[in-house]
């Protein structure tokens, strides 16, 4: 391997990108575009979920428990209404997802000590949001009808019971349990697979279409110098957008930072150029851009996003699906980045993770110089 | 020590199939240290294949190829380091500016970074390209492309160039400045291996060879090939009604092939004897003859009568 010659394709390879408006723009938005609509739109937390009540009683014991929908941070209350037309038309335009339905008979009930119902009519368009507002739905009411019951054995002048037990949680790491914070430093994992993929993908296939290719192999020129010396400028770039997505996690969308910067940079690094080996893998074994592009979005940019870890535990997967997950850079890229952002985890302990990167970006580097040939046939 | 016998490429028997088309059929040639070698031939006709061959760039089917000394197949990489390529294509990165052009294909070339100024330097004064040197190559007409794309392929003086059809597209005076560029080459003893479809760029050659769907049809100079290509005498015929005069004449016994050429016609005749008799035959058909004499060949005609042959001794061997 000749340094001079390496060096002379890196920095042809600058001249390049830099003269290339579309690439340029490419890599200084693709952070901020995909940080924000991911940052924001990726939002895995069902709160504020819009609520719609037809009190049938009016009495001061359906408006407490109204109150205690409303005081909670996962309820909003749009509207009473008076009648179950409402309701329905209410659940069917979108404009609540939970509709609750006091009956006449609340407050009599409960002084009875009769069993009460209150109805719940909820959007199960969406499972998931449905099934998390049922079960908020149901710990509001626990909480009121032990206080019912509480305040009644006060007054009955009973001896206080306390439950027997009870669960004192307390979260590590994503205190909150914001989405948010286990969202936005995997973002990062996907805007390099887009990035360094995409522009990658394209630097070998455009010689070739250019006919630029045939000029440079019929130089002493050697694979391996056109790989690497394509490979260190992209290298560079992608660096760059690692650096913006940990600094818009950081200072925009508030994640806490907890581990160190040189973990981040070097398990950073490592990804990266396995990224951009499959971009070139890929760029080599098509020679042309359009295939090229398109076959890099499919292998870097869905799987990243939807194999990785990103937004499904992979254990929740299904068996079959698990297995490919391993095929998938980012998701080892991920659990990096949710340990250094997040437990505060050292290089040491993600060993393991790291060396699955080494492994997969020696192979992906072996792969695209095996595929590439000095020759036209 | 490597071109010992003063042969910087020789080829034997090569050969190159693309599943069933056959591109190069079993051609054999040596060319000359610092001679001017012209490939001439149709389009398809297998040029630019043999060309690619020679730069390590194809494999060969079969059959053997040195350049400088090196066989293609065995050691691609020290040819890469003595020769010279230009491709058909312009190649040249469009993006780049002269200068950048230049010093990139520099460092590919390994030129020692002492002699780097002066070699770019040299490159430049040889386009035309002085004071232009950061212009965006894509924006260089298309004769400074050409001439800046062979002063990159010769950065590191190789004593071997090849050519292909590097003068396609190009206007006739850019065409002209480059053969001179190519004569100055061949003067300091650098072997020129060119391929054209110009008749007139193939009378620079110093040596011609022929290639007809992928058969090498006829080998020499360029006086060699226009003598030896025409079996009896070429004649000249001027005369009116010149529709009528070659129904006429193909139909007159002597005379093998008769062709239209400008506003007269050639003759190809078995012995220029016959003249007076075709004289008279057109005159008693009233068609006045300003002139018919005998003439020297020009490579056109060696040409058209080389692969016509070819073509027809193609055919009856393939019916037979």
């Amino acid at each position: 391997m000749n340094l001079r010659r390496l060096l002379a394709i890196s920095r042809k390879e600058v001249f390049q990108v830099l003269r290339d408006s579309r690439s340029l723009l490419i890599v200084l938005l693709m952070p901020l575009m995909l940080m924000t609509t991911l940052g924001y739109g990726v939002n895995l937390d069902t709160k504020h979920i819009r609520m719609f009540a037809f009190d049938r009683e009016g009495s001061q014991a359906s408006q407490d428990l109204l109150k205690r929908f409303e005081s909670s941070e996962y309820f909003d209350l749009v509207d009473t209404v008076t009648d179950y037309r409402a309701l329905a038309t209410a659940l069917d335009d979108g404009r609540c997802q939970l509709a609750i339905v006091i009956p006449y008979d609340f407050s009599a009930r409960l002084h009875d000590g009769r069993p009460v119902y209150v109805q719940a009519l909820v959007d199960g368009s969406d499972n998931n949001s449905a099934e998390l507002a049922i079960g908020y739905a149901q710990g509001v009411l626990a909480s009121y009808g032990a206080a019912v019951q509480a305040d009644y054995l006060r007054k009955s002048h009973a001896p206080t019971v306390n439950p027997v037990l009870s669960v004192e949680g307390r979260t590590w790491f994503n205190e909150d349990l914001e989405s948010k914070n286990f969202i936005v430093p995997g973002v990062a994992a996907i805007v390099m697979a887009v990035v360094g993929v995409l522009l990658t993908s394209l630097t070998v296939a455009r010689e070739w279409e250019r006919g630029t290719m045939e000029q440079l192999i019929s130089t002493p020129v050697s694979s391996l110098e056109i790989i690497i010396g394509k490979l260190v400028p992209y290298f560079a770039l992608g660096m760059f957008d690692t650096a913006a997505c940990a600094a818009i996690a950081v200072w925009w969308f508030q994640v806490p930072f907890r581990g160190s910067l040189i973990a981040l940079a070097v398990g950073s690094g490592i990804y990266l150029t396995a990224i951009l080996g499959l971009g070139f893998w890929i760029s080599v074994a098509t020679k042309h851009q359009l295939a090229a592009s398109q076959i890099g979005l499919v292998t870097a940019f869905l799987p990243s996003f939807l194999l990785s870890g990103f937004t499904f535990p992979i254990d929740q997967m299904p068996l079959g699906v698990q297995p490919f997950t391993y095929l998938v850079a980012a998701r080892y890229y991920i659990v990096i980045l949710k340990s250094v952002f997040l437990r505060g985890t050292g290089l040491s302990l993600l060993a393991g993770p790291l060396i699955a990167l080494v492994i997969y970006a020696v192979l992906m580097v072996f792969l695209a110089k095996r595929s590439f040939h000095k020759s036209l046939a | 020590m490597m071109r010992s016998n003063g042969n910087s490429v020789e080829v034997e028997n090569l050969v190159k199939r693309f599943g069933d088309f056959t591109a190069v059929d079993r051609i054999s040639f040596q060319t000359r240290t610092g001679e001017v070698f012209g490939f001439l031939g149709p389009n398809g006709s297998g040029k630019s294949t043999t060309i690619r061959i020679l730069c390590g760039l194809l494999h060969p089917t079969s059959g053997r190829a040195t350049v400088a000394g090196y066989d293609v197949v065995q050691s691609p990489e020290l040819i890469r380091r003595n020769i010279g390529y230009m491709s058909q294509k312009f190649s040249l990165y469009a993006d780049l500016t002269v200068f950048e052009n230049l010093r990139f294909y520099a460092g590919m070339y390994g030129v020692p970074a002492a002699d780097l100024r002066g070699r770019i330097d040299g490159a430049l004064e040889m386009a035309g390209l002085r004071g232009r040197e950061s212009s965006p190559t894509g924006t260089l007409s298309g004769g400074w492309k050409q001439r800046l794309a062979l002063g990159c392929a010769v950065l590191h003086r190789p004593p071997i160039v090849f050519l292909d059809e590097p003068t396609s597209g190009v206007d006739p005076l850019s065409r002209r400045l480059f053969w001179e560029l190519i004569q100055r080459m061949s003067d300091d003893g650098v072997t020129i291996f060119v391929t054209t479809h110009y008749m007139d760029e193939a009378e620079y050659c110093n040596r011609l060879a022929l290639m007809n769907s992928g058969k090498l049809i006829a080998l020499g100079t360029p006086t060699e090939l226009k003598l030896g290509s025409i079996q009896g005498s070429l004649m000249l015929l001027d005369c009116d009604r010149l529709g009528d005069a070659i129904e006429l004449v193909r139909r007159f016994d002597g005379v093998r092939d008769a062709a239209v050429f400008g506003n007269a016609l050639h003759l190809v005749v078995s012995d220029a004897g016959v003249a007076p008799a075709i004289r008279a035959a057109l005159e008693a058909d009233s068609i006045s003859v300003a002139s018919l004499h005998v003439i020297r060949p020009s490579l056109e005609d060696a040409f058209v009568a080389l692969t016509t042959r070819h073509d027809a001794n193609g055919a009856s061997e393939s019916s037979s």
